[in-house]
């Protein structure tokens, strides 16, 4: 399964960023290769509007199946990612990234619902 | 004449003189006054006229037709403003975030994105005797108010042709829905207030308006509170000084009441007449 975060750096250690739209990295979680990797999200402190369903964009080229992320996505990112599988789950803010995926793992996280 | 009233700085009296002004010209001309702060025109709680007519107020966006798509996803590229977003199997418009520039339908190679109006407000024209009063008001939850700002004037362009005087109330701020406001005014009044807010927020007008070629000139409201630096920036500028409005109790007064403030204070009452004077006589001598 392939787990993405909203992150505020790229490693395990790195705080999980509660924002959706301008969240600073994207990173992904390969369970079945044991890989991380992440899409840089700095360009989105440059846009006025619309930054919600750019990232969500972004985040659906690498094909998900869950994101972790803080407080969820706002309406306009929830209308994009509301066309792909992905599962989200919210309430993983201040946490970092390890923490977050084994949060999830004991299902201690809040499904996020469309 | 028509005549716009901005500022970039909020709360220094745009609407107090607005709605003064367009009222007490009317004892004597006929006088179309236009409420453009379409996030929350508020001129019509002190003039208080009949409504003669009622429009819907529309933005064009596009409309996404599948069938004629061919995913290509040239258009998120064309769109400046991220209101579209090109996924796989299907595209999606965000119209809030839409700018209406027609640049995605036009350049659309499979014409699959008509632009089709959408309401987003609505446009009242009251009126009574001299005065028309013609008001722009978004509907909760928009939030681009320039393309009901442009169909306002058009409207009110239709409605005014033997009007002596067109006066604009211009939203706040020095962004887009302000340049709309005041594009077709013959001559711009900002009106500021004597304090660093008011002047840092004036100079910003005055550079957008001087890359513009606009003709403008400035009525200091509240004068006596703050400093003495908005009266220098403006004579270093050359900028010319139509008013100053004294800070008064009674005119707070009187505002807050829902009153016209000409018929309670007279020191109010000389600054109207100072810019009727202005604008007839000096406004394109500068």
């Amino acid at each position: 399964m392939k787990i993405a975060f909203t992150a505020k750096g790229t490693d395990w250690q790195d705080q999980i960023d509660p924002r959706f739209g301008r969240c600073a990295y994207l990173v992904f979680y390969d369970e079945d290769t044991d890989t991380i990797d992440w899409i840089d999200n700095g360009s989105s402190a440059g846009i006025d509007h619309g930054a919600g369903p750019q990232t969500a964009q972004k985040l659906l080229t690498r094909k998900p199946d869950i994101l972790i992320t803080g407080n969820g996505p706002g309406g306009n990112a929830s209308r994009v990612l509301s066309y792909s599988q992905i599962t989200v789950y919210t309430g993983a803010a201040d946490k970092s990234l390890q923490e977050a995926y084994q949060d999830f793992k004991n299902n201690r996280l809040t499904e996020f619902k469309f | 004449m028509k005549i716009a009233i901005a500022s970039g700085k909020g709360g220094t009296g745009k609407t107090t003189l607005s709605v003064n002004l367009a009222s007490w010209l009317a004892l004597q001309d006929k006088v179309v006054l236009v409420d453009l702060d379409t996030e929350e025109p508020n001129s019509g709680i002190f003039l208080k006229l009949p409504l003669i007519r009622s429009i819907i107020g529309v933005k064009p966006v596009p409309v996404w037709q599948s069938d004629n798509c061919l995913h290509c996803g040239k258009c998120q590229g064309y769109c400046q403003f991220h209101a579209i977003i090109s996924l796989p199997s299907e595209v999606l418009v965000f119209p809030k975030l839409c700018h209406s520039c027609y640049a995605c339908s036009e350049l659309c190679p499979a014409s699959a994105l008509p632009m089709l109006n959408e309401k987003i407000g609505k446009i009242d024209h009251f009126a009574r005797e001299n005065l028309t009063f013609i008001e722009g008001k978004l509907d909760v939850g928009q939030e681009m108010a320039v393309p009901l700002i442009k169909q306002a004037i058009t409207y009110t362009e239709s409605q005014s042709v033997n009007s002596e005087w067109l006066i604009f109330d211009s939203p706040p701020g020095n962004a887009c829905p302000m340049i709309e406001a005041t594009k077709v005014a013959d001559f711009i009044i900002l009106i500021s207030e004597p304090t660093p807010f008011g002047l840092y927020d004036l100079s910003l007008s005055v550079q957008s308006l001087r890359k513009l070629n606009r003709n403008f000139g400035v009525v200091i409201n509240r004068e006596g509170i703050g400093n003495s630096d908005l009266e220098r920036y403006c004579l270093d500028e050359d900028i010319p000084v139509i008013a100053r409005i004294p800070q008064s109790r009674l005119i707070a007064e009187s505002y807050s009441a829902g009153k016209l403030v000409y018929h309670e204070d007279n020191d109010f009452l000389s600054s109207l007449k100072q810019i009727k004077d202005f604008l007839q006589n000096d406004a394109f001598s500068c």
